[in-house]
Formats: structure tokens, C-alpha cells, sequence
């Protein structure tokens, strides 16, 4: 039995573009000013009216690394994450993959890119053909890029499963014969079957029991540790997120509004909306003040001028309705976009 | 042990039982295969022999003699034997065309839901225009204008109901893309033939087979129809809606002529209902 | 709303315009037009005069917009048979194949929808089983045997009823009452899966643990929801007035629209044919975009705000 080999820098079987230097580059992807808009119509004789899903999203993942991605639903975080993967085209800005820009989709180069980069989906038993064991569909991104002769696949298979906690025989289940835990990790085994180096995980464990939430989270871990896989993990669970990630940011409206280490910024958030959500959790011992947010949720439809949590912003002051903040480093390595969170320096030097 | 074994155990017992008059729709269906197939054999006689001694004969038990059980026609042939090839031609058209069909409106769907854009406003044209005259009419002015050979026929009556396979194929296949099996497994790298053809394809054959068993009878009745109108099939071939047509200038003398084929075309399109229904209802209750 | 009437009204025109490039396409392909729409033995000048008018040896697209020019004068070409402008031919036949289709709609929509509702309101009751029962046979049994089995019936064995012609408004009976069984069983199913459907729903059952009387349940709620995808069915129906008795007029041999279709296809009569196509068409189209304006009027749905 072939053994998956392990390897510190995500490279694996694959041959890798030379980068400069020889060694490979820390950064593995690069997302600048990212934007996707969709059309909506309003009212009965609507004029078309655009509505942003992400309005320039700038983000970095490293090799072997977690970026966590938090919000609330409607934020725009699952966007981000088909954005970062190439599966929807922005409407502006870019993705730079390993140095290369991303293909346009649908494309034979943006097919064979995808044996590096891989999605997990939320609702495991819609990603999985039912019609076919499990077994078969986790060979099959080894058929698709003609990995290995196919006599070999099975073996392959029987390993990938015994690395995502599986045993053999359930490589002939079908899909609805397995527990949602065990089909989670089905999808786990297929996407690491081309040992990608990036892994974009989309609320993978959402459609979960909560006893299975942890077994999973853990497994993710795991699976970095020993293949050093970059990670983008989508969630708007923020323990989850706290647990995996290295580095986590927020999002509110389609914009990045905090971003920093995972255990700073749920200590101490910077950002308004970020000490919201932060206050919501319950948290055992002290009895934290609750932050309740006024107003209505945002609708994407209808952006706020200047800052786009102005509305429900309890700080808000009136440069807040004025200006949009713009996503910046702190001294203490902290990216906020807020005026306030800047400190005094910033409300003078715009007022 | 997982909750789907328990469901496993639990369907299993649930399960009714076939009616009685499904299992009596598929016996006839399975003889009119089997009459389809054999016809050369099962014939007593070549469908032209001509018996000019027992012209209209009634059938047997009616004061007819034993060696034609159903009758004769005007020409002394016989009834049974006329029917039996009859039988032949009506399916074979009928499976040709129901092919034809769910092979070309599956693929406009796919195609639908694979480009979107103008390809689906196309196709979407094409269905509205399909439904914007009746069949029958659109049919017919096809058989004006370009004369009535068998294979062309075969064809036309294949353009019946071919927007219902591709509003199928194009919904499933449009559902299966966004969130469903198909997004995964054209986002592993899968060439998109391989998305509809080893993934989509197999998945939606089921609502598709149904959506078949389903037309079948209409086509069946279509046909009858344009040959009773002697626009479709033609002698010397012959049809049961060809045999209907033939036998109404006899109704008064020699009912018979007419009533043998009529009376199957009833019982085999009742018989395809009824199997059409109980499968829907087994294998995909959304279908309507 | 407006909105969405005027993309109903473009795609109304747009089928139209489809259907008319169909006739050009297909009358282009199957042979020369102008010896195909005048008759065989037309003079060679008038021919020639055709081929001109139509312009015959221009390029294609000024073919068309000729040929289209010409139906909007209505100038469709002349009947082989008597060489009478075609378009003519067809209008005087209209009254007569009214004359059916009128009565067996007015049949189909008095017994189809009531034994429908009906059928859905009683479900699994003896009345239900024989409203599905008609409802099958209306389906299976298609339109020239019931005819016949009728003219056997009435015309042959009892005597009551002539079998054929249209001499007197007895003549009239048979193929109507054919019509509009058939329609009937059709509209009957149709109208009580939709009633299911709709009496399925949760608000109806909201509806009743309210507390409100099943009649008004059935009045306020269930029907207005089942007439939906009713007119839809009944649309297509009254789309189909002209169309809908070709086969009920050959049987009962009945001078009428559909008969001289049949006629008409038999001896290759194109101008004919393709005049009736058209209108045949037409009368969907303003049909369904009719149906249309009345969705637009009973949905709530549609009148609101819609994402592309």
C-alpha cells in the first residue's frame, strides 16, 4: 500500500511553476480588491439595481496556513470563497494563485488547476452523486487528472479513507447510507485526493451535530499538519473559525472590517461589529456587557453612504456618515476599518 | 448505525403492493410487445392475402367461420392478421419517435442549462413556439408541405413533446449545477461531458423514463389519428388508426373492421397510462 | 405589472414572427414556391408574375421581407382547387367549425371543471372514482373513435341521430357532444389534481384551524390558487377553437375549418394550408397572451418585484 507522502511544503506529486528562488514562496494566494455585483430588480416597473455582493475584498492565504472568514449571513463570505477558488469571475480585481493569475472559468487550464485547489462544501450529501458508492466518486478526481494507473486507484482510495478517519468498506456505501459526520469526511477524502495545496472551506460543519462539529474541525487540523495545506475556512461560527484559524477576518456588507490573530481579536476586538458579535458569544465566568446591535440588517441592495455599518454603528460619529474607512494596519498588527478604532490621529487628521 | 439503515428497514415494509390493474395494464402491454415482435410468426396470414370467398365476413362467434376470428374487410383480409402488423407499425412508431424526442429535448435542456445566456433564450423560444399551435396543426402542414414517407414521419411525430424533456433536463440539470452534485464535481475539474454524461445524466434517467412512458400514448394517438385521417401511414403499410380509417366506410355493413383496432388502440394507450402513472408515483411523485 | 406584460407582448410577437419564418422556411424547402402555391396548369405568364411579386430570384432576406409583406396584406396566395384567394376560403369556413367548437367548450367547461372541483372536494368517494375514471377514458380514447362508437351507436343501431353532414342542427349533435366529452375529461382531471394540489397546501389547513367554514375555505382560498394553472389549460382551449375539431369534422364529415385542412394537405394545397397555420397561430398567441394578462391579474406574485 502506497503511502500518502508527508510534506511540510504543499507539494506533494505535483509539479509546482518555478518560483523565484527556487524555494517556494510563503504566500500562496493573493486576492486584491475583489468585487461581484448581481443585478436585482426593485419594485414592479424596478430599474435594474446592482447589488454587491463583495465590494473589494483584498485577502492573502499562506502556505500552511488558516484564514478564517466571519460574518454574518449575507455578508458575502461565500462569494469571497468562489472567488478565491476562480468558480465565479470578479467583476473587478483579481486572484493570483501560487504567482499565477487564475484562468478564466471553465477553461482546460482552470480544470487543471483544480486538482491544486479544492472546495468543502456545506450540505456533504448534495456534493455526493447519489448514485454512485462513495468509493468511486473519491477516485474520481484521480481519473480526471489521470493520476496513477487506474489499478492503483483503489489502493489510493483505501488510504485516503483510513486519513480522514474511514475505514475501507465504506468505500462501497452510498452516499445515504453514511452518517452526516462520515459523508463530511467522504468530501474530505475527495478533496485531498489530488493533494491540493489550498482548501476552501465553505460552513463545512453548518449541516453537522455538534458532537460531529469538533471530530471534523480536529480532522481539519490534522490534515494541515501533515499535508500543510493552505486554508480559507468560511463560517459564520465563531469558535469554530477561532479553533482553525491562524489569522481570521471579519466581514460586514461585502467588506473586510477587522482581520488579525484569531485570539486578539476575539479578546479585544477593534472593530464595532466585531465587538458585537464577539459580546454575543456566551462566555462562561464573567458576565459580559451585551452589545445588541439597533436598527435593521443590512440589505446589500441599499448601502449606507460612508461607512456601511454607520446605521447600527453605537459609536458612530458624524465623519462615519461622511467618509467610508478604509481597511488599515494598526501598530499592534491589527487591520481595522474604522475611524475610531484608529484612535484620535485618524477622527482629527479627517475632520 | 446509521439513521439510513433504519430508514432501509422501514421502506421495505412500507411498500404496497401492486394493484391489480397495474399488473393487468403491464400483461397487455408485455402481449403487445410480444404480438410486435413475433408478428411474423403469431400472423395466421400475410396482412394482403386476400380470401375473396369470405369477404366481410363477421368475426367468429358472430356467424363468422373459425378460420378468420376476427373478421375479414372488404377484401377478404383478415382481421387478426391485419391487426397484428398493425400492432408492429404503431409501436415501432410510436418507440422511434418517443426516442427521437427525449434524445433531442433532453440535449436542447442540457444545452439550456450548460450555456444559459442566448442558447437558453433560444431553446426557451423554440418551446414557446412549440406550444403556441397544437400539434395536430403544426403536423399537418409539415405533411402538406413535404409529402409523407415513413421516416419523415417517424420524425415529425419525434418533435412531439419534446419540451417536455428539455424543461426537465434543463431544471434538473440547472439545480444539480448550482448547489447540487453537478457544482462538485465540475468544480474536481470534470470536463462538462463528463459532468452530464457519467453524473447528471444517470440521475435524471429515471424522471426521464417516466416522462416517456408517459407520451407514449399520445403519440400512439397521434398517429392513429393522422393515419384515420389517411395522412399518416400508408398502404400498403398499415396502422391501427390506417385500419379505424379504412373501416369506417363499413361501419354500418361490418363494424368489426373498425372496432378490433379501435378497441386496441384504447387498451394499449390505457394500459401505458396506467404503468406511466404507477411508475411516477413509485420513482418520482414530483412529476406531474 | 407593465413590465411584465410587455415582455408577453414581445414574446407574443415573437412566436408570431417565428411562425410565419416556419411557413417561409419550410414552403422555401420542400420545392419552388411558385409553382407549389399556383396551381399546375397556371399560365406561364402568371407564373412568371408570381416570381416577380414574391421576387423569387432576389436574395433570401428580401424574399422574406416580400413574403412577410405580403401576409400582413393578407394576401396568402389562392387555392389550388378553385383558385379563390385562399385567405377567403378559410374565413367562410370559420362559422361552421364554430358552430361546434362554441358549444362543446361551453360543454367542456360546464361539466369539466365542476366534476373537477367536485371530484377533489370528495376525494376517494364514489363520484371521485367515476370523474377518474371518465377523466381516463376522455384521455385514452382519442377523438374519431368516440365518433365513431357514437354514430354506431345513435346514427346506426337507434336511428335517433343522423351521422353526418350539416343539414340541420340534429347533424350537430353528435360531433359536439364528441368535442366536448373529450375536453371535459381532459379539463376534469386537469382541474381536480390542481384542486389536490391546492387543498394540499398549508394555508388551507391554517384556513381551517382558524376556524373558518370550509365552504369559504373552498370559495376564498382553495379556488382562486386552483384557477391559476387552470387558465392556463382553459387558454389553451379557447386557443384551439378554430383548430381544435379537425379530426371531428372529417368523421362527421362536417364543412368546416379542419375539413378542408384535411382536404387541403391530402391534395398538397399549400396556399391553404399555410393560411390556416397562420391564423391557427394567431388565435393561440392572442389566446395565451390573453391567459397572460389574466396570470398577471391573479397571481400577486407576478405583479411584484422580481430578481433577473
Amino acid at each position: 500500500m502506497t503511502a500518502l507522502p508527508q510534506s511540510s511544503s504543499a507539494h506533494g506529486a505535483m509539479p509546482h511553476p518555478a518560483s523565484a528562488g527556487g524555494a517556494a514562496a510563503p504566500t500562496l494566494l493573493v486576492a486584491h480588491g475583489l468585487v461581484r455585483r448581481y443585478a436585482m430588480r426593485r419594485g414592479m416597473l424596478g430599474r435594474a439595481v446592482a447589488l454587491r455582493a463583495v465590494d473589494g475584498v483584498s485577502l492573502t492565504v499562506e502556505r500552511g496556513r488558516t484564514l478564517g472568514l466571519v460574518g454574518e449571513s449575507g455578508c458575502g463570505k461565500s462569494t469571497t470563497g468562489r472567488l478565491v477558488l476562480g468558480l465565479e469571475p470578479p467583476d473587478a480585481g483579481g486572484v493570483t494563485f501560487d504567482g499565477q493569475p487564475m484562468p478564466p472559468l471553465g477553461s482546460a487550464a482552470w480544470r487543471r488547476l483544480r486538482a491544486r485547489m479544492q472546495m468543502v462544501f456545506q450540505d456533504p450529501l448534495g456534493a455526493l452523486d447519489r448514485r454512485l458508492p462513495v468509493g468511486a466518486q473519491i477516485a474520481e478526481p484521480l481519473a480526471i487528472h489521470r493520476i496513477g494507473a487506474a489499478a492503483e486507484r483503489g489502493a489510493r482510495v483505501a488510504e485516503l479513507l483510513r486519513v480522514v478517519g474511514l475505514r475501507p468498506d465504506h468505500a462501497a456505501r452510498y452516499p445515504h447510507e453514511l452518517s452526516g459526520g462520515q459523508r463530511q469526511r467522504a468530501v474530505l477524502a475527495r478533496a485531498l485526493a489530488t493533494e491540493p495545496a489550498l482548501l476552501v472551506c465553505d460552513e463545512p460543519i453548518s449541516a453537522l451535530d455538534v458532537s460531529i462539529q469538533a471530530q471534523v474541525m480536529n480532522l481539519l487540523t490534522e490534515l494541515q499538519d501533515r499535508f500543510g495545506m493552505g486554508m480559507l475556512f468560511v463560517s459564520h461560527d465563531l469558535r469554530a473559525v477561532r479553533q482553525v484559524s491562524h489569522r481570521v477576518a471579519v466581514m460586514y456588507l461585502g467588506r473586510i472590517v477587522e482581520e488579525g490573530e484569531p485570539d486578539a481579536v476575539f479578546r479585544e476586538p477593534a472593530h464595532p461589529y466585531a465587538q458585537a458579535l464577539v459580546s454575543a458569544l456566551p462566555h462562561p465566568g464573567a458576565l459580559r456587557q451585551r452589545i445588541v446591535l439597533q436598527g435593521d440588517p443590512p440589505n446589500p441592495a441599499a448601502r449606507p453612504s460612508g461607512c456601511a455599518f454607520r446605521p447600527r454603528c453605537p459609536v458612530a460619529v458624524a465623519l462615519c456618515a461622511r467618509e467610508a474607512p478604509a481597511l488599515q494596519r494598526r501598530p499592534d498588527n491589527r487591520m481595522v476599518a474604522c475611524h475610531l478604532a484608529h484612535g484620535e490621529a485618524a477622527l482629527r487628521k479627517a475632520a | 448505525m446509521s439513521d439510513a439503515v433504519l430508514a432501509r428497514a422501514a421502506g421495505a415494509a412500507s411498500r404496497p403492493p401492486v394493484p391489480l390493474f397495474v399488473r393487468a395494464a403491464a400483461a397487455w402491454v408485455l402481449a403487445m410487445l410480444a404480438v410486435a415482435l413475433l408478428a411474423d410468426v403469431v400472423a395466421p396470414y400475410a396482412y394482403t392475402t386476400l380470401d375473396l370467398r369470405n369477404r366481410l365476413a363477421p368475426p367468429a362467434g358472430f356467424g363468422g367461420v373459425w378460420a378468420h376470428p376476427l373478421g375479414t374487410d372488404e377484401l377478404g383480409r383478415d382481421v387478426a392478421s391485419r391487426l397484428i402488423m398493425s400492432i408492429r407499425m404503431s409501436l415501432l412508431i410510436a418507440f422511434g419517435a418517443t426516442i427521437i424526442a427525449a434524445s433531442l429535448g433532453t440535449a436542447l435542456g442540457f444545452l439550456a442549462a450548460h450555456f444559459r445566456g442566448w442558447v437558453e433564450q433560444i431553446v426557451l423560444a423554440l418551446v414557446d413556439f412549440q406550444a403556441s399551435l397544437p400539434f395536430l396543426i403544426l403536423a399537418l402542414a409539415v405533411l402538406a408541405f413535404f409529402g409523407n414517407s415513413l421516416p419523415l414521419f417517424i420524425g415529425l411525430l419525434g418533435l412531439h413533446g419534446w419540451e417536455r424533456y428539455a424543461r426537465i433536463a434543463r431544471g434538473l440539470a440547472i439545480s444539480a449545477g448550482a448547489q447540487g452534485y453537478a457544482a462538485a464535481v465540475r468544480q474536481l475539474g470534470a470536463s462538462p461531458w463528463r459532468v452530464y454524461g457519467r453524473h447528471v445524466l444517470p440521475n435524471i434517467a429515471s424522471t426521464l423514463i417516466v416522462s416517456m412512458t408517459l407520451a407514449f400514448p399520445e403519440i400512439i394517438l397521434l398517429e392513429s389519428g393522422l393515419s384515420f385521417l389517411g395522412l399518416g401511414v400508408q398502404p400498403p403499410d398499415t396502422s391501427l388508426g390506417n385500419m379505424v380509417g379504412y373501416g369506417r366506410e363499413y361501419l354500418t355493413r361490418a363494424p368489426w373492421i373498425l372496432l378490433a383496432p379501435a378497441a386496441t388502440i384504447v387498451l394499449t394507450t390505457l394500459s401505458v397510462s396506467v404503468l406511466g402513472d404507477w411508475l411516477r408515483d413509485r420513482l418520482d411523485p414530483t412529476l406531474r | 405589472m407593465l413590465r411584465f406584460l410587455a415582455i408577453r407582448a414581445f414574446r407574443a410577437l415573437l412566436t408570431i414572427v417565428l411562425v410565419v419564418t416556419f411557413a417561409f422556411v419550410v414552403l422555401r424547402l420542400s420545392g419552388d414556391p411558385a409553382l407549389l402555391i399556383m396551381s399546375v396548369d397556371a399560365p406561364p405568364e402568371a407564373v412568371e408574375a408570381f416570381r416577380r411579386a414574391w421576387g423569387l430570384d432576389e436574395p433570401l432576406w428580401v424574399q422574406y421581407a416580400k413574403y412577410f409583406n405580403a401576409i400582413l396584406h393578407g394576401d396568402l396566395g389562392r387555392s389550388m382547387r378553385d383558385g379563390r384567394d385562399a385567405i377567403l376560403l378559410v374565413a367562410e369556413r370559420i362559422p361552421a367549425t364554430l358552430a361546434l367548437t362554441l358549444p362543446a367548450l361551453a360543454i367542456k367547461l360546464g361539466i369539466g371543471i365542476p366534476a373537477g372541483i367536485y371530484a377533489a372536494l370528495h376525494r376517494n368517494s364514489l363520484a371521485d372514482r367515476v370523474v377518474m375514471l371518465a377523466a381516463v377514458a376522455g384521455f385514452t380514447v382519442p377523438s374519431f373513435v368516440l365518433g365513431l362508437v357514437l354514430v354506431l351507436v345513435f346514427a346506426v343501431q337507434l336511428g335517433w341521430l343522423p351521422s353526418g353532414g350539416q343539414e340541420s342542427w340534429r347533424h350537430a349533435i353528435l360531433p359536439v357532444v364528441t368535442l366536448g366529452l373529450g375536453g371535459a375529461a381532459v379539463l376534469a382531471r386537469f382541474t381536480r389534481s390542481a384542486m389536490l394540489e391546492v387543498l394540499g397546501q398549508p394555508y388551507i389547513r391554517t384556513a381551517c384551524a382558524k376556524g373558518v367554514p370550509w365552504a369559504a375555505v373552498v370559495r376564498n382560498h382553495a379556488l382562486p390558487n386552483a384557477a391559476i394553472p387552470t387558465v392556463t389549460i382553459v387558454g389553451f382551449m379557447v386557443g384551439s377553437l378554430i383548430a381544435g375539431a379537425v379530426v371531428v369534422e372529417s368523421v362527421f364529415s362536417w364543412p368546416g375549418v379542419g375539413r378542408l385542412l384535411v382536404v387541403a394537405v391530402a391534395n398538397r394545397d399549400l396556399a391553404v394550408v399555410q393560411s390556416i397555420l397562420l391564423l391557427v397561430a394567431g388565435t393561440m398567441v392572442a389566446a395565451n397572451f390573453c391567459v397572460d394578462l389574466l396570470y398577471g391579474a391573479l397571481d400577486p406574485r407576478l405583479r411584484g418585484a422580481r430578481a433577473s
